[in-house]
């Protein structure tokens, strides 16, 4: 076929090609969004003190951290999903929620007496943690790996990690709302751990789903 | 590509996606020649048809032309497919390539020769359901429009909308999966 030929069926086929990325990626927030918080509470349920958790700092870090995380995995995914689009913007906002984190460790080797370091950083929901992140985060990865099969993204692996980092940080977002282990000790431990589950998860299936 | 050349293939975008059919068919012509300029100048050794690489983008181009942003610069969206079109062209024959990302300005459009007969996509199109098969066919390789098509093949106009519609996602969709 000469390429002449192909360009007068492309021409020729004016059905349009679909909604905007933008609307594509709202509607797949919104819809991960909601599968995490169904699954949640089928699952888990907010821990019973919750109110008062709301009043201490500890609790309410570790959304400030889940969601730095997790706005800076949206735009980096939404860039990847897009040819040609920059990621020094996005790349550098990821360092956030983990500067976020270390700062906060540091002040909690000031704010906790030695002996009950080893007893914050264990927790006593390790296990938990690392079973329900990767576990609520797993329909919302589906979601996003099926947004960036109509996305485009030159880099399917790496698209796939950025949106298994998102799934985990809207995932994580979640399971803080239930975990009692509050310290920036257990979050800085355990949180990245289960999170990696689903970045990997997410590198596999980018590069397994997300070509074109 | 220069500022102007930018300028105007985006406006070309921009007119088709708001309907203008002689605009997309002039965005598509003046895409090829880059893509091909681009291209050629990249596959040095044999194996890899350049003119296989430019109909196989030109696809991708026209099945993910919702992912352009209309306010963005057009050619980094155009090279970015390209680049990825052939890095997968290299790495479906089993070779590695390098290819730099900031190479772009200086491209210059080439015209598609005679002779030039691409074979990837014919040998999709032959793997394509009969009907979609036959009105691929018809409107490509036999330069008929839709409305023709309709009449030979004894199908309404818009099942032969719809044909070609998923008959080229098709064969864009077997390219990304091989």
């Amino acid at each position: 076929m000469k390429t002449d030929d192909l360009i007068r069926a492309l021409n020729a086929d004016t059905r349009p090609s679909g909604p905007s990325l933008r609307a594509a990626w709202t509607g797949a927030v919104l819809a991960a969004g909601a599968l995490a918080a169904l699954v949640f509470a089928v699952l888990l349920g907010p821990r019973p003190d919750i109110a008062e958790a709301a009043g201490t700092v500890r609790f309410l870090f570790k959304f400030v951290v889940t969601l730095a995380l997790a706005g800076a995995a949206l735009l980096l995914v939404v860039r990847l999903a897009r040819p040609g689009a920059g990621l020094a913007m996005p790349v550098s906002l990821l360092l956030v929620a983990p500067a976020l984190l270390g700062g906060a460790v540091g002040l909690e080797f000031i704010a906790l007496p030695p002996d009950l370091w080893r007893a914050n950083w264990v927790g006593s929901n390790s296990t938990v943690c690392l079973t329900f992140i990767p576990l609520i985060g797993l329909l919302p990865l589906a979601v996003f790996v099926t947004a960036l099969r109509y996305s485009a993204p030159t880099r399917p692996g790496l698209a796939g990690a950025a949106a298994g980092l998102l799934a985990g940080a809207v995932s994580a977002t979640f399971y803080a709302a239930q975990c009692n282990d509050d310290s920036p000790f257990f979050v800085a431990t355990w949180y990245p751990l289960a999170i990696a589950m689903l970045v990997i998860a997410g590198f596999i299936a980018g590069r397994l789903f997300a070509r074109w | 590509m220069s500022g102007n050349q930018e300028a105007e293939l985006a406006r070309l975008m921009r007119a088709a996606i708001a309907g203008d059919d002689r605009a997309y068919e002039l965005f598509l012509q003046r895409t090829a020649g880059l893509l091909r300029g681009y291209c050629r100048s990249r596959i040095s050794h044999g194996g890899i048809d350049a003119e296989d690489i430019v109909q196989e983008t030109l696809l991708a181009v026209h099945v993910k032309r919702h992912t352009w942003r209309q306010e963005s610069p057009i050619s980094p969206w155009l090279y970015g497919i390209a680049r990825y079109k052939l890095v997968d062209a290299f790495r479906r024959r089993g070779r590695a390539v390098e290819i730099e990302i900031g190479e772009l300005a200086e491209t210059l459009a080439v015209s598609e020769p005679e002779t030039a007969s691409a074979h990837e996509v014919e040998r999709v199109l032959e793997t394509l359901p009969a009907g979609q098969k036959a009105v691929v066919s018809s409107i490509s390789v036999e330069g008929h429009s839709i409305g023709e098509t309709a009449a030979r093949l004894g199908m309404k106009e818009t099942a032969v909308r719809v044909a070609l519609h998923r008959g080229l996602a098709a064969i864009a969709r077997r390219f990304g999966r091989q």
